[in-house]
């Protein structure tokens, strides 16, 4: 498959990606719903690029799996905000685009004279989108967070992990991907805006609020009930005293089955139970129990200590396969413990085409991408663009684009500008 | 003008991943009715905690925490009839949201291509835990269960020990990122084209883009990165290390020479700390163990948040794992207003979440708390579809329109 060039929801729409590595996801959600999304980086390349994995595991700039996961469909540009040429370049971009999207630290590029107010007098419609840590202001907003440090002051950490040891944070970083992809729901929010009023606006993003509000009914829980929520293991806190059971050991790994009531999981752990009995395995206690009556967090640890074992032994005596091909015959919500090696051959993934191999003159072998995040029937989302190379359309952007003439290109670049 | 205004969103999302969505369209200005049946009540409707610790269908915290400014309707689905008042308020809509097995709305008559011939240019947005088509396609599921399908548990937790899911029914919090730019995005495309459509989610395929990375890792070099706790592949100190009290732990990530330059200084520059194996940061990351073991038998007898503050003001990475109580306390959230604290009837005084996004020329609105189920069935028939009152009535009697029957409602 070759990338196409249909046009996307976004396509009218220039956005400027300012964003370190860890929020360059913003400017991704734009470019694949169809925007010109121009990511802007330092003349050395972005940091980004550095990070690995790396295609094939050859260390190189142009080969960064991390960068790549992030950057199709963006064109790159080389400039260096921080000399005098390069601000009054980057001005000039403001002035025809509709998005710029930064994840600096608060007033980093107002003190190089690209704030709001600066970009807005030469551009009153753009919409500038400022995603960070904690905000623009507050008491933590000078705070360093890395994504450890992030996680921890979401609350998130605290309630995931084994209860006789540290909290864990999710297992790969996410606290800038929960700010960054709201950067870009904040964007559209204050284009739908702009569209009635013809005015831009400025967007402060905080992460931290962004991923606390992953935190389910764990703020609820404390402010009507007082309850301190835990990390559980494999189980969970559905309410001050009760308690859902997740993670289960079966034959070869681990499986997810979720052992609550409610009309959302009850219906499946009744035919769990009626499962058992098929297989030999009857407990009459559980079949005294209709789970979808019992309802959501009603399940105490008393319960649980008659409840548990029973289960624990027929799964235990089950691969994951099995376990699998008998929930989806009998719509339990049981699902194995996927390991990336086991999402590159699921057959829900291989039956819809996710993956998308792409070709490429300068690899030998065809790249294996993602796919679209969402279907679209109106404007499909697609692989319009390989990730770009460094600076691969600065001729594109400055000279055809703005019309900077030859001489002066030559020398911004000269002094390091581009 | 608000950002949404005039917006029309016809709502059966249900439970976190769609109502946390159409949430932050009824914060800016849109007009969202949510379609409710008792016969299959919502089920975060169910979960706790309720208000005054009693178990009801309007009485939900989690519930209220996403439902703020939305008109509640309530609806017999089964019954023919009520197909007829859903296909009405189609032909009102801008959008309509749904997130039920696939084959739920195919089975009312619903599908897209229904209502498509009432409203050509509507925009239908279906969610799913793995999208339609697909030999897995209706199989049920939600967030906790779906985090183990996308990798996040699998590389979440200690190596020596079984994978921690990630909190919560987590995917349903990382689908609405792609969901709202993906919506408006929409909206757009017909202001400018005219035309509607239909945009499919599967709750995994938008989740994975938040594991990029390791499964395009897995995918072209074949090989898979393990859970490893908190640790970094390299970087040192990077941990959570115990505090004084109960269960307080203050992380601590040194991510160049001088962040722990600075963490020495605060420290009181140790013996141990100028040692030959603590050099480096690659000497750190080869000898973490004991790194961290000197680092925690400083930090545990101080208390968290002061040991952060102190740690932040020398220039060092270090944030509290914050408690439900202490995000609820927490003095940056309260700083950003993110809590906002609403009435209801039922629910008693309740935190609800803001969008977290500031918007310098629009300001998120709460004008109402949660709907009871069926709190403005009448008024949505009255005034959206300007239904005369007998046929409401009549409606009413015959068990189609759902009304408020809580003790408020009727005093």
């Amino acid at each position: 498959m070759e990338p196409s060039n249909g046009e996307g929801m976004l396509s009218p729409y220039r956005v400027l990606d300012l964003t370190h590595e860890w929020c360059l996801l913003s400017g991704k959600i734009l470019a694949d719903l169809g925007a010109d999304v121009i990511q802007i980086e330092p003349p050395g390349g972005h940091p980004a690029r550095r990070m690995g994995p790396f295609y094939q595991d050859e260390i190189d700039p142009e080969r960064s799996l991390f960068w790549w996961s992030y950057t199709a469909n963006k064109r790159s540009i080389t400039l260096d905000i921080t000399t005098p040429d390069g601000q009054a370049l980057l001005k000039r971009l403001a002035a025809s685009a509709d998005f710029l999207i930064e994840s600096g630290a608060p007033g980093a590029l107002a003190s190089l004279g690209l704030g709001y107010d600066d970009l807005a007098a030469v551009n009153p419609g753009l919409i500038m989108v400022s995603v960070t840590p904690f905000g623009q202001s507050g008491p933590y907003a000078d705070y360093r967070a890395p994504d450890l440090v992030g996680v921890a002051l979401t609350g998130f950490m605290y309630v995931t992990g084994e209860s006789d040891l540290a909290p864990v944070r999710v297992g790969f970083p996410h606290f800038y991907l929960h700010g960054a992809g709201a950067g870009a729901g904040g964007a559209m929010m204050a284009h739908m805006q702009r569209v009635l009023t013809g005015e831009g606006q400025h967007v402060d993003v905080s992460c931290q609020e962004s991923m606390t509000r992953a935190l389910a009914n764990a703020p609820q829980s404390y402010a009507l009930e007082g309850a301190i929520i835990h990390r559980q293991g494999a189980y969970r806190q559905t309410g001050g005293s009760t308690f859902m059971r997740l993670t289960w050991p079966c034959k070869d790994g681990h499986v997810n089955f979720q052992f609550s009531g409610g009309a959302g999981s009850g219906r499946g752990v009744n035919s769990m139970v009626q499962w058992m009995a098929e297989k030999g395995m009857r407990d009459a206690y559980l079949e005294s129990v209709d789970f979808t009556e019992l309802g959501y967090g009603m399940i105490t640890p008393e319960m649980l200590e008659r409840m548990v074992p029973p289960i624990e032994n027929f799964i235990m005596s089950l691969t994951k396969q099995e376990l699998f091909d008998g929930a989806v015959e009998r719509r339990i919500l049981l699902f194995p413990v996927a390991t990336p090696r086991d999402i590159v051959a699921n057959p829900q993934l291989r039956a819809r085409q996710y993956f998308q191999a792409l070709t490429h003159p300068d690899f030998d072998s065809p790249v294996t991408f993602l796919g679209p995040f969402v279907g679209s029937t109106a404007a499909p989302l697609q692989m319009r663009r390989w990730p770009p190379k460094l600076g691969e359309h600065n001729m594109e952007i400055y000279r055809d684009e703005l019309g900077l003439q030859l001489e002066v290109l030559l020398q911004l670049r000269e002094t390091g500008v581009i | 003008m608000r950002p949404l205004e005039g917006l029309k969103i016809l709502d059966f999302f249900w439970v976190v991943i769609g109502p946390m969505t159409t949430g932050y369209l009824a914060e800016y200005g849109a007009t969202v009715v949510r379609v409710e049946s008792q016969g299959r009540p919502e089920v975060l409707r169910t979960a706790p905690p309720f208000g005054g610790g009693e178990r009801g269908l309007n009485r939900s915290a989690y519930y209220a925490n996403y439902n703020a400014n939305k008109y509640g309707l309530g609806l017999n689905m089964s019954h023919p009839k009520a197909i007829d008042v859903v296909k009405r308020l189609v032909a009102w809509a801008d959008v309509v949201t749904e997130n039920f097995t696939p084959g739920t709305v195919e089975k009312w008559g619903l599908d897209y291509e229904s209502l498509r011939a009432i409203k050509p240019d509507l925009i239908m947005m279906s969610a799913s835990m793995l999208g339609r088509g697909g030999p897995y396609s209706r199989q049920p599921g939600f967030g906790p269960v779906l985090s183990s399908l996308s990798g996040m548990t699998a590389l979440t937790g200690w190596p020596d020990r079984a994978p921690s899911t990630p909190y919560g029914a987590y995917t349903d919090f990382v689908v609405p990122k792609f969901a709202l730019p993906t919506l408006l995005a929409a909206l757009d495309y017909r202001r400018r084209t005219g035309q509607g459509q239909y945009i499919d989610i599967s709750q995994l395929e938008a989740a994975l883009h938040f594991m990029a990375p390791p499964v395009m890792e897995m995918a072209n070099n074949g090989h898979e990165p393990q859970r490893v706790g908190n640790r970094h592949t390299a970087v040192a100190p990077h941990a959570a290390y115990p505090c004084q009290g109960e269960d307080y732990w203050c992380t601590i990530a040194c991510m160049s020479e001088a962040e722990w330059q600075a963490l020495c200084r605060v420290m009181g520059c140790p013996a141990w700390a100028q040692e030959e194996r603590f050099a480096t940061m690659n000497r750190r990351k080869a000898h973490e163990d004991e790194l961290n073991a000197f680092i925690g038998q400083w930090t545990q007898g101080q208390d968290a948040f002061e040991l952060m503050q102190t740690l932040q003001n020398a220039g060092v990475p270090a944030g509290v794992a914050l408690k439900n109580k202490d995000v609820i306390e927490d003095p940056q959230l309260a700083h950003r207003g993110h809590f906002v604290y609403m009435e209801h009837p039922g629910v008693g005084r309740h935190p609800v979440q803001r969008s977290e996004f500031r918007l310098s020329k629009a300001e998120a609105e709460f004008k109402w708390s949660a709907p009871n189920m069926g709190q403005h069935t009448v008024q949505v028939c009255k005034e959206i579809l300007g239904m005369p009152d007998d046929e409401i009535q009549a409606l009413i009697d015959d068990n189609i329109l759902e009304i408020d029957t809580s003790p408020e409602a009727s005093a």
